[in-house]
């Protein structure tokens, strides 16, 4: 073939003695808008569940069965306008909603990093363990001067979860060791390790006998916006959700990653080290879950300060991260969005709490079901089958779709 | 277990399945185009078209796999609806798939079962009867109690066969079913058919291997994107179905100069050894020189070693004794990463498992084991633009059918898959290229054109070593032959060697003793044929 014509387009007719193949099904690469019909589908079916749930769970309104219609109508609408003004009803909501957004978006980046390298990273949890606990220490211990003492304590903390996560890759690389068992275990290793070193001296607060640190300095406190909660580790997770970004489309390191996590024998073929690339991938993982805790170790709360390091600092990042990044299927931007959609949920289901005295716990439920009804798009177009034209209109036939 | 006798049966309703006018389309694809087909009891049809014509998707409609957009199908005049392949099994038709659809870990009479479980108890007894029957019947030596996993792939497939047979199938389509098959499996699958088709069942037999075309089929319907182009007589010269299918005429011998082996050799071998993940010796102490500008061809029967020698040659294998040098470098102790930098170009046998990223547009692919180096990469920064770029040309270059360049590998059908590793391969200077069943299940008009290619890689003062178990191809390509069985090497002969000598060797017979054989075998024949 000497030739030097140009690569046949779709549509355009084939040169002379080139008899192209038919076109091959699914190049378009364009926005995901069936992705993104199944996720709002998803979040309307989540919430119908959890109306039906606060419904059947009121003793008050099954006891009155004659004002049922009422009373169930004001209970959703009472509760679900509740949850939409603590989130986005004013801009303190707002912001309040970005506050809790930023470590489910660090975590999240990092669950969905190694999810790219073919490895489920079940190890979030003790990841943001060690990024809270040096990030607090460097915080409340070692004084330095403004802005320095703020760089130095986030390093701490990044370099901590990116140890921990390395160890697992150099575990899984070295040994074979299965990352979702190691990793569940670190977990209550560092779990462990966190309240075993909240009764050293180091880390206690003076005079005090249950498991807490002193309070984080002011030096090593993230920074916010007047009269709001918009603080610098948002803008810390947004960067961070760049970086993944450029990491993973447009970086060598990120090229292999993904090679390793979508055919690692073709990547060993073609020269990778699936060894060096799990160590590499899980480092990043561990980093980013790092920065998630530093984010719960350094974030003012309402009251300005951060929390002093205690047992439960780091909540369940580690395990909603999972959750995010789901959601997010692995990718940055789609992960941010997530974020803060688990964010303001969480904010508020702080406000539907005191305000339609409904529990917070409901928020984690219409959290469960909405990743459950975006794990299982084909439920969904079970349950509204409208979407299901738009599904086959965009022509996409399932990967295992017999095309010879 | 009753048959179709009934040929002779009133000249209204013609027996036999019939499709009218056959449309699937995916998108925009037009994969079937108003397809006419008649399939008739007591014949083979085989349907011959190169990959991704569309036959396998024409079957999976008629198997109730996918549902067609237009045209009807008849069963002995009869309209039916085929919505899953329950209801293909219920009107007549079994299939036995290109890729098994066997439970691994059970045993060959509980996938017999499967799917017709009907009620709570299992009748293993009887599912073991009707394999019993059904294997006598036809010959197949299937132990009902054999587990799936431990059988070869000759007899996994008649599984597959005793499948369709157990549900009573009328119509029988094979979807290229010796793909995975040894020459020797591949006639007696030839022979099973035959006997089937005997009994007045109908045949459908999916292919693009001529050879076998010529030697099974009774009718013969020639696909080609998505269309019916022609019909040919089970009669017809290989190069002229070569030519319906693909479009053009197609040269079926590779057209080469003599080799040019100057000097000393770029690929040397010395005792290689390499044992399995069982313990067992997989290699065991191979010599080999490799010239530059010749191509050695390792032929064997699959399963003999010379995967595993060629994956020792990358280091993707750990080598349990002797060494490689590469242009005189010890190369034996290097990772793939540096070999493949010192000039190692390698086709892997297996293109889905080891050869690409199927999730990964085909530019990506171009550059897989390249993509560290500039102009691709700056520092860790990827050059997005001249990765494209690159593509462009070696789509052009190398004539790679797709939509784009940023197209996933994976919705390539496998000739054009094929193409992508081996430009990939031969888009840099290299000291050596392994190829390893570099044409295997790539279609004619591939196979020319991705010959043609090595023989060019050969001229340009490459050694090229290629592994193959065609003996077609070893033939077609190489300048020596090695042959492989065991895991040794049981000679090296020259290319124009009898193919019955290359069959004996294959067997592990010594290269004297089977040109001796060959020899008075011959004489035998022509006594009798004369």
């Amino acid at each position: 073939m000497s030739g030097t014509a140009t690569v046949p387009d779709s549509g355009a007719p084939a040169p002379a003695g080139k008899q192209p193949t038919a076109p091959p099904p699914r190049a378009n690469r364009g926005f995901p808008w069936t992705e993104l019909a199944t996720t709002v589908a998803a979040f309307v079916l989540a919430f119908l569940v959890g109306a039906l749930l606060m419904i059947f769970s009121d003793p008050k309104i099954l006891s009155q069965p004659q004002y049922f219609g009422y009373l169930a109508t004001q209970k959703v609408v009472s509760a679900y306008g509740a949850l939409i003004d603590g989130s986005v009803g004013s801009w303190q909501a707002i912001t309040e909603s970005t506050a809790q957004a930023a470590p489910l978006i660090c975590g999240g980046l990092g669950v969905g990093l190694a999810f790219r390298a073919g490895l489920f990273n079940i190890g979030g949890q003790g990841q943001a363990i060690w990024g809270a606990i040096l990030a607090a220490y460097v915080g409340f211990s070692w004084h330095l001067p403004p802005v320095v003492q703020l760089v130095v304590a986030v390093i701490a903390g990044v370099l901590g979860g990116a140890v921990w996560g390395g160890l697992v890759g150099w575990l899984k690389a070295r040994t074979g060791a299965h990352e979702v068992i190691v990793t569940i275990m670190l977990n209550y290793v560092a779990a462990g390790l966190l309240g075993y070193l909240l009764t050293t001296s180091a880390f206690q607060r003076p005079g005090r006998t249950d498991p807490i640190s002193p309070v984080v300095d002011w030096n090593a406190t993230f920074p916010r916006l007047a009269g709001s909660q918009l603080h610098l580790g948002f803008v810390l997770a947004l960067l961070a959700a760049v970086a993944v970004w450029w990491i993973l489309d447009r970086s060598t390191i990120g090229f292999t990653i993904k090679a390793v996590g979508a055919n690692p024998n073709a990547a060993a073929t073609a020269g990778m080290s699936v060894a060096r690339t799990t160590i590499i991938a899980m480092t990043l993982a561990g980093a980013l879950a790092g920065l998630a805790g530093v984010q719960a170790a350094l974030g003012p709360t309402t009251g300005g300060t951060p929390v002093p390091l205690s047992n439960g600092i780091v909540g369940t990042i580690g395990f909603d991260a999972i959750t995010v990044a789901l959601l997010g299927r692995s990718r940055p931007l789609g992960t941010v969005l997530a974020g803060l959609l688990f964010g303001a949920l969480h904010a508020g289901g702080l406000a539907m709490q005191s305000i339609a005295q409904t529990p917070l716990t409901l928020t984690t439920v219409l959290q469960a079901l909405i990743v459950m009804f975006v794990a299982a798009p084909m439920l969904v177009t079970k349950l509204l089958p409208f979407l299901r034209g738009r599904r086959v209109g965009t022509g996409v036939p399932s990967s295992s779709g017999g095309l010879a | 277990m009753t048959t179709q006798p009934d040929q002779t049966a009133e000249p209204q309703p013609a027996p036999g399945l019939r499709l009218r006018g056959m449309t699937k389309r995916f998108g925009s694809l037009v994969a079937n185009d108003a397809i006419d087909l008649d399939i008739e009891p007591g014949r083979i049809h085989c349907l011959l078209g190169e990959n991704g014509a569309g036959k396998s998707t024409l079957m999976n409609v008629l198997y109730g796999l996918l549902q067609p957009d237009e045209g009807e199908i008849t069963v002995d005049g009869e309209p039916v609806r085929i919505g899953s392949p329950k209801q293909a099994m219920a009107a007549g038709i079994g299939m036995v798939h290109q890729h098994f659809m066997l439970v691994d870990v059970f045993t060959v009479a509980e996938n017999l079962v499967l799917g017709r479980e009907g009620g709570a108890l299992l009748d293993m007894r009887r599912a073991r009867r009707t394999v019993r029957e059904l294997s006598d019947r036809y010959g197949f030596a299937v132990d009902p109690d054999a587990v799936i996993e431990d059988l070869p792939v000759g007899v996994q497939q008649r599984v597959e066969i005793l499948k369709a047979l157990a549900n009573d199938a009328r119509f029988l389509i094979f979807d290229e079913p010796t793909a995975v098959l040894t020459p020797q499996e591949t006639d007696e699958l030839i022979a099973v058919i035959k006997s089937l088709r005997d009994e007045g069942r109908a045949i459908v037999f999916i292919t693009h291997k001529l050879r076998e075309v010529r030697e099974l089929a009774d009718t013969i319907t020639v696909i080609r994107r998505g269309k019916v182009v022609g019909t040919a007589e089970p009669g017809e010269s290989e190069a002229k179905l070569a030519e319906l299918m693909v479009g053009r005429s197609v040269n079926l011998t590779v057209a080469k100069a003599a080799p040019a082996t100057e000097g000393d050799p770029r690929l040397v071998v010395r005792g290689l050894s390499v044992t399995g993940p069982t313990g067992v010796p997989v290699v065991r102490d191979v010599d080999l020189d490799v010239h530059g500008g010749e191509i050695v061809c390792i032929a064997g029967v699959q399963g003999n070693g010379q995967t595993e020698l060629a994956e020792a040659l990358l280091g993707t294998v750990p080598v349990s004794a002797g060494g490689v040098e590469l242009d005189g470098t010890p190369i034996t102790r290097l990772t793939p990463r540096q070999r493949i930098d010192l000039g190692l170009g390698f086709v892997p046998e297996d293109r889905q498992r080891d050869g690409f990223v199927g999730s990964f547009s085909v530019a990506e692919n171009l550059v897989l084991n390249h993509v560290t180096e500039p102009p691709y990469a700056s520092g860790i920064g990827l050059r997005v633009d001249r990765i494209r770029a690159e593509a462009l040309d070696r789509v052009a270059e190398f004539d790679i059918r797709t939509q784009s360049v940023d197209t996933p590998v994976s919705a390539l059908s496998g000739g054009n898959q094929q193409k992508v590793v081996l430009a990939r391969e031969m888009s840099r200077p290299l000291a050596v290229m392994i190829a390893n069943q570099p044409t295997r299940g790539v279609d004619v008009g591939a196979i020319e054109f991705l010959h043609a290619r090595l023989v060019a890689e050969r001229d340009r003062g490459t050694a090229v070593v290629i592994v193959s178990t065609e003996l077609d191809e070893v033939i077609a390509l190489a300048d020596r032959i090695v042959v492989m069985c065991g895991g040794r090497i049981v000679g090296i002969v020259p290319a124009n060697t009898s193919r019955e000598v290359l069959g004996l060797m294959m067997a592990g017979v010594s290269a004297d003793e089977a040109m001796r054989t060959a020899a008075t075998t011959t004489e035998d024949v022509n006594e009798v044929i004369t």
